[in-house]
Parts: C-alpha cells; sequence; structure tokens
C-alpha cells in the first residue's frame, strides 16, 4: 500500500475518493480502501479535512 | 432481494430515495441501496436549505426540522455584516435547518412505502453489462456477492460516486473542484437566527466558515476550504482556531467531515442504462455548497425519465438523454451561473471582500435573493465584478 491512511483521524467521509484520478480508493462503511492502481499523486492526502492520509514513499 | 428490478437506485441520500419514490410511483420495480447500516448517518452536511425548494417535495414535519432561520447573514473579513433573503413582508421563516439522519431516513421510508425494496448494508462493487448497456450491478450485503439485473442502474452514491466511473463517466474531482469541510455541533451558544456566512481568506481560503442555528443553544459551525488551498492548511485546524478565537464557550457534541464538489456541470451523467443523480452528477452549487434540493430535483427528473424508459422499452442513451437535457435547462443554469461567480470571488483578496461589502452601504438587501443581490453587487462594482458582465 502506498497511500496510508490513519483510521484514528479518517471521518470517512469519502473526499479523498471523489478526488483520486484513477480511482484507486474506495470508501466501504468506515473505512477507506486503497487498491494497486494508486500512483502516488497525493491528491488525496492534500485535500484530506482531517490531514487523515499520508503517501508513503515505498 | 429479488435477482431482477426495473430499476436500482445505488445510495439512499436525498437525491436516490426521490428517484426511487417516483419510480416505484410511477409502478415500477425499484431496489434501493444503502451501504451504510444507518440510512442518514453519517451526516457530512451544514444543514441548511431554503423552504420553498424544499417544499415542492415534502411537507414539513417537524421531526426534521432542526430549526428554523429567517436569512442569512454575510461577514466580511473587517466583520461589516449584511442580512440577505428574508422575507419581510411576513416575516416568515425562509429556511431550515434539518435534522438530517432523520431527513434522510424519513425519505428513504417514503420510498419504501410507495413500493420500492430498500436494503441497508449493501454496496454496489460493479456494473453489470451487455451489448454495449449497462445492465445491472454486483452488490455485497453481509459479505456476500449477488448479481441483480436492471433496465437502468441510478448512481446517487455522492461524494465518493463509483457507479460513473465504472460506467465510463468521468467523475474524477480536480483539488480545485472540491470543498473540504469540517463542521461541529456545538452547545452553550446563542445560535441566533440566520444562517451566517464568513468569508475571506482569514477564514476559510477559497470557501466560506458558517454558523447555522441547530436548535436552543446549538448549532452547527464549520467551514469548507478550496482543496487546492487546502494541504499546508487543514479545514480542521482553521475550525478550531475560529472557535478558540470567536466562540470559547463553545462545546462541541458531535464533529462532521465532508467534501462538497464545486465543480460545476460535468459533461455527461447518463449514458446507456445509467443515470447520475445529486453529488455523484456533481449537481451540488459551486457557490453556496447546497446540494439537498438539486439532488431531488435530480432525483424527480431522473425518475420521470425510468418511467417513461420503461413505457417505450428504450433504456439506451436516446431516452435517458431527456434527463440530461432536462436538469441542464433547470438546475444547470443556476449552477452553471454559480461556478463562473465562485471562479471569480476565490480569486478576490479580504480587502476586495471588504470593498464589496461596503459598496452596499445604505442598501437594504434584507429581501434579496442571491441572484438579485448579486446583480446589485455587480451593479456597485462593475470594475472589480467584470469578469461577471455576461451575467448581469
Amino acid at each position: 500500500m502506498v497511500v496510508e491512511v490513519n483510521r484514528f483521524k479518517c471521518g470517512y467521509c469519502g473526499a479523498c475518493v471523489g478526488v483520486c484520478p484513477v480511482g484507486a480508493l474506495e470508501l466501504m462503511e468506515t473505512w477507506i480502501e486503497v487498491d494497486d492502481s494508486c500512483t502516488r499523486c497525493g491528491v488525496c492526502a492534500k485535500i484530506c479535512p482531517v490531514g487523515a492520509l499520508e503517501v508513503k514513499k515505498k | 432481494m429479488k435477482d431482477r428490478y426495473d430499476v436500482i437506485v445505488v445510495g439512499a441520500g436525498p437525491g436516490g430515495s426521490i428517484t426511487a419514490k417516483t419510480c416505484a410511483e410511477g409502478g415500477l420495480d425499484v431496489l434501493l441501496i444503502e451501504k451504510r447500516q444507518e440510512i442518514g448517518d453519517p451526516v457530512r452536511c451544514a444543514e441548511g436549505v431554503g423552504k420553498d425548494a424544499l417544499l415542492k417535495h415534502i411537507e414539513p414535519d417537524n421531526k426534521w426540522i432542526a430549526a428554523e432561520v429567517k436569512g442569512s447573514m454575510l461577514i466580511a473579513p473587517d466583520g461589516t455584516e449584511i442580512k440577505m433573503s428574508e422575507d419581510a413582508s411576513s416575516n416568515m421563516k425562509v429556511g431550515y435547518v434539518l435534522e438530517r439522519k432523520i431527513f434522510d431516513r424519513t425519505l428513504a421510508q417514503k420510498a419504501a412505502m410507495a413500493g420500492a425494496e430498500v436494503m441497508v448494508k449493501t454496496r454496489a462493487t460493479g456494473l453489470l453489462r451487455s451489448n454495449g448497456m449497462v445492465t445491472g450491478i454486483n452488490a455485497m450485503y453481509m459479505g456476500e456477492t449477488h448479481e441483480i439485473k436492471a433496465d437502468i442502474v441510478i448512481g446517487a452514491d455522492g461524494i465518493e460516486s463509483k457507479v460513473g466511473r465504472w460506467g465510463g463517466i468521468d467523475t474524477s474531482l480536480k483539488p480545485g473542484d472540491i470543498e473540504t469541510g469540517v463542521q461541529f455541533l456545538v452547545s452553550n451558544i446563542d445560535p441566533g437566527e440566520y444562517n451566517k456566512f464568513y468569508l475571506g481568506e482569514k477564514y476559510a481560503p477559497g470557501g466560506y466558515q458558517w454558523i447555522f442555528p441547530k436548535g436552543e443553544h446549538t448549532a452547527n459551525v464549520g467551514l469548507g476550504i478550496l482543496g487546492s488551498k487546502s494541504g499546508n492548511v487543514r479545514a480542521i485546524s482553521l475550525l478550531h482556531r475560529f472557535l478558540e478565537i470567536n466562540m470559547p464557550q463553545a462545546k462541541i457534541v458531535e464533529m462532521v467531515v465532508g467534501g462538497v464538489p464545486v465543480s460545476g456541470p460535468i459533461k455527461q451523467t447518463v449514458t446507456n442504462g445509467l443515470i447520475l443523480v445529486g453529488d455523484a452528477a456533481r449537481q451540488s452549487d459551486p457557490l453556496t455548497g447546497g446540494g439537498i434540493t438539486n439532488a431531488m430535483d435530480a432525483g424527480k427528473m431522473a425518475g420521470e425519465v425510468c418511467i417513461k424508459a420503461k413505457e417505450r422499452g428504450d433504456y439506451s442513451v436516446k431516452t435517458l438523454k431527456e434527463y440530461e437535457d432536462g436538469w441542464r435547462a433547470t438546475i444547470g443554469k443556476e449552477i452553471s451561473r454559480s461556478l463562473k461567480v465562485k471562479n471569480l470571488f476565490i480569486r478576490l483578496s479580504d480587502e476586495q471582500l471588504n470593498q464589496l461589502a461596503h459598496s452596499l452601504d445604505g442598501v437594504d438587501a434584507r429581501t434579496m435573493e442571491l441572484p438579485k443581490f448579486l446583480a446589485v453587487l455587480f451593479r456597485k462594482n462593475p470594475k472589480l465584478l467584470w469578469e461577471l458582465r455576461s451575467l448581469y
């Protein structure tokens, strides 16, 4: 996984899913899942209202 | 759950539920699915709505009305206050602040009473296709997967919509196309009688900060910032700062987070066997962020087109395009205007916003609705707002 979601911060609002250019994110009921298509562009981390996402350097 | 319906609606927010209700009332066999176990929860909304626009769809009910408001109050960066959208003649309250948890569930119940089947904790995981048509969905309920067929699938799956993308419609939002927001329900404050909007970089870069009355001693206090301005600053830290400075006595009793599409109309909202509604179709207002009644209007139109499609036995774009044309000719016009105004306003400095506020000295804006208000503002400030000349 290249985007790490801090579940203790995440409010599962789905904003990150809406901005992902490749559709790599998915909002389940109360958590975000990231799949292999993630390109580490970082848009999700940028727009998260609470700063719950972090792009990992691999 | 059956393995086939006329229409499957993905997402039981206001847009999805009105679509399902409209279809069911027209005699269609409808399934409405919601991935959460509770409809309407968690809330991702400031819950303000205009009475007139809402009451086209539903009779008012105190179960889901948290508060009524007299109008709106804009607060410029230097503190100048401007009241607008009031009904001064009758002194009637013009807006509601909703209890979305109850409101959304009530709408889903209305869809159910009209004949729709409702399933919660049920998530769409993909689309079924055949001969260039969307023909149903893959769904997961309690960890088990199901194939469910339908003539039309409605994507009313919100900001995080996947249904459109699966259908080949690019709904991804750029950072400048989303407001990223945080809100606290706070107690121990005087909420006042107006929905308050604090404008300016100092409060919310590329967005605004709001206080919406939610009943006695209670209000939704939140802010949204433009996604392109988020990163180094976060909505949540700006909101904490606002509360510390302006409402130190406020006690937080609930937290809400969410994103609002402010992209304006997207190019395509239907494809063969598929319709997008509400936030999934990016139909929220780019200036105000309001999306409830637009989604309900769109849902009604979508439902009516589904009924027509069934009568004709044609579920292709040829028939579904009537929805596309319908919403663009109505709510779409306002959304496009709002986009132009938003694109200008996000570039104004706090000083320029103050200047705009002062230009209204001596103007009684109280009874003006937003379009009229903006027209007056343009007349008073043609130079600063020249970019909007095609609108006024």
